[in-house]
């Protein structure tokens, strides 16, 4: 219930904030955002793209961490949790990208570049999308619940090297990315004012607020169904 | 009884019984030799095709020859597991074999045969395909070898996570790809720096991702092993 | 001490239906355990736990007395000889043989393999692939496979199926000295096949 209407009350703030404050080269007051060069009005899509990229990511984490539980336990409530993390998860995942796509047009003319961050992001999204096929592929629960752990272990182990080989291969696009043309960076956090610091900021807890409501929402509905079905 | 061997001793026998197992079924049926070798063939004709006898760039081609050399593995690294499964021996070889032996056993046949499909596909990408030159000799072997371990790894333990699924053929390459990106990346850069003369230290950061990856992808897999196997 | 066999409160759970729960027996060395149930009622899960290749939803089986530390000694306690346990068809009988012993991590004995394909009546000069087999000899030859290794306990799911006369003949020798060598455990919904049990495990009474 108060999460809820926090969340509620939060969210709204949020989105307010993020689509109504104007930008302008001087800020005067707080309730105006600095102007970034390379990105200007686009900038708003931080509050959202960042966010849901970053849920995406902690939804692989909480769905590994309860794989590894199964492993551990054998309790099918884990599993329960572990597959509905990462239906969340390919969901902002998917939303990251599409987002990140839609950036990516308007400010640097194509949709898809390939630069380590949009690459990063694709191969999450191979992840979600492998384990949801594995898992549609075995009819035994508890098998599917261990093969889905173990790949998603295995998964989790390969994506380090991502962080060697990057900027190895490639130069950036991204804001904050070696390569980036106008300099936007490091990082959105060093270039944005206190004012859109607290915005941003409140837009990643709201985000990961939701998440957690969603969460609890799913794996509720799943132990309903799951006890349903033990019975009948 | 020999009850009295050390448990090295056995363990040993056991992994090379399970390999030699599948070396032996495998040259009785001769299937993998045969059609993986035709797939290679294949699928270097169709580049070929394709390329229309026009030159294409050093990373291009680097790019190519690991596209053959990862559906080749799709094609043939699952057989070991799939078809324990499919004759029903799975669960003979579990009563019988402690699942490190089964592991290792199945490794150890995945990597002969991923170096056998490695070396085959090498050598008529050399021959047939126009424009690939190779100018660091040592260094482009060294990073086949690695390329080609680091390959046969992953690829093993993806199979046998598909040989408990339904629909195997379709999803193996699907699980195996996002596991492969990081070995698959750095191999074919390293690949195309051998082909336009580097050296060994241009290409440092390359081997260390090379032999890390592989070491990480076979110990992970060995700790996770027996979860899959047993039931 | 002796060999033993304990199943404390065995549960399996599959695919949300419990196919039995609260399992639990003894049994020692030199006694038969009957493993009795309608079709379906799970003889054969619980087989397979007892053989150590499923694991239980619950509870645990403990076999003591052996000195079994290792994985390999663990493995080569028990033959199995059971409907769904494969052969490997594209190998000779001596070869499968020879698997049984490797596989296990033990050195293999040909001489010792034909006599024991002799035992179970079959041709231990063949040097063709299972593959051509009739049923009837498969069996024989799992036989065979289970007894390679000297296991101090045998276990048979559907003992005399695919069999002849003489082929039962055989098993019923066979169970017999297995009795009087360690642990029997015959899993079988005909009760004509074991002559004698010492205790019963029956899992139509377990839902």
């Amino acid at each position: 219930m108060m999460l809820r209407g926090t969340l509620g009350v939060l969210l709204t703030l949020v989105i307010v904030a993020a689509f109504v404050t104007p930008i302008s080269p001087q800020p005067q007051s707080w309730f105006e955002f600095p102007l970034i060069p390379g990105l200007e009005e686009k900038a708003r899509i931080i509050f959202f793209h960042v966010p849901a990229a970053w849920l995406s990511v902690l939804a692989f984490l909480t769905s590994m961490f309860f794989g590894i539980q199964y492993l551990r336990k054998r309790d099918i409530m884990d599993d329960i949790r572990s597959s509905s993390a990462a239906g969340l998860g390919l969901l902002f995942c998917i939303l990251a990208t599409v987002t990140g796509a839609i950036w990516a047009k308007f400010n640097w003319g194509s949709f898809w570049n390939w630069d380590p961050r949009e690459t990063s992001i694709f191969v999450l999204l191979l992840i979600y999308g492998a384990y949801f096929s594995l898992r549609s592929a075995i009819d035994v629960e508890e098998k599917r619940a261990t093969l889905s752990s173990v790949y998603s272990i295995i998964a989790a182990v390969t994506v380090p090297f991502f962080i060697f080989i990057m900027p190895r291969i490639m130069t950036g696009l991204h804001p904050g990315a070696k390569g980036d043309p106008d300099g936007a960076g490091p990082v959105i956090e060093f270039k944005m004012s206190p004012n859109m610091r607290v915005v941003f900021f409140a837009s990643l807890i709201a985000f990961t607020l939701l998440f957690i409501w969603m969460f609890t929402l799913r794996v509720r509905t799943a132990r309903l169904e799951y006890h349903h079905q033990s019975k009948g | 009884m020999n009850n009295a061997d050390r448990y090295s001793t056995r363990w040993l026998r056991a992994t090379t019984a399970v390999f030699l197992k599948d070396w032996h079924s495998e040259l009785r049926t001769r299937y993998a030799i045969s059609a993986l070798g035709m797939f290679v063939i294949t699928t270097i004709s169709i580049i070929l095709f394709s390329l229309g006898g026009e030159p294409a760039s050093p990373d291009v081609l680097s790019g190519m020859l690991w596209v053959v050399l990862f559906f080749a593995a799709m094609s043939g690294l699952s057989r070991t597991f799939v078809m324990e499964e499919e004759r029903g021996t799975a669960m003979t070889v579990q009563l019988q074999s402690p699942p490190s032996a089964v592991y290792f056993g199945k490794l150890l046949f995945n990597l002969v045969l991923g170096a056998g499909l490695t070396l085959l596909t090498v050598v008529l990408y050399a021959l047939l395909i126009n424009g690939f030159v190779i100018r660091s000799y040592g260094l482009f072997a060294a990073v086949i070898a690695l390329g080609s371990i680091g390959l046969a790894t992953a690829s093993t333990i993806i199979a046998a996570i598909i040989a408990r699924a339904n629909t195997k053929g379709t999803l193996y390459p699907v699980l195996s790809f996002p596991i492969l990106l990081p070995l698959l990346m750095t191999v074919i850069k390293a690949t195309r720096m051998a082909s336009e003369g580097a050296s060994w230290s241009d290409a440092g950061g390359e081997f260390q991702i090379l032999v890390s990856y592989i070491v990480v992808v076979m110990t992970t897999s060995y700790l996770l092993f027996e979860y899959i196997w047993k039931d | 001490m002796g060999l033993t066999i304990a199943a404390e409160n065995l549960r399996q759970v599959f695919n949300r239906q419990t196919i039995f729960s609260k399992v639990s027996f003894t049994v020692g060395e030199g006694t038969v355990l009957l493993i009795a149930g309608r079709n379906g009622s799970g003889k054969s899960t619980l087989v397979k736990i007892l053989c150590g290749v499923l694991t239980p939803t619950g509870g645990k089986v403990t076999i003591d007395g052996d000195g079994a530390l290792d994985q390999f000694a663990r493995k080569a306690r028990v033959g199995l000889v059971a409907p769904y346990l494969q052969v490997y068809e594209e190998f000779s009988a001596l070869e499968n043989l020879h698997l049984s012993m490797t596989l296990r991590g033990f050195r293999s004995d040909p001489s010792a393999h034909r006599a024991l394909l002799e035992r179970v009546a079959l041709d231990p000069k063949r040097r063709d692939p299972v593959r051509g087999f009739s049923s009837g000899m498969k069996q024989r030859l799992k036989y065979a496979m289970a007894l390679s290794h000297h296991p101090p306990i045998l276990v048979l799911d559907e003992p005399m199926s695919n069999l002849d006369a003489d082929g039962t003949a055989i098993v019923r020798s066979i169970m017999e000295d297995q009795r009087k060598a360690g642990i029997l455990v015959v899993a079988t919904n005909d009760l004509t096949d074991c002559d004698r049990w010492d205790t019963e495990v029956n899992l139509n009474e377990q839902r």
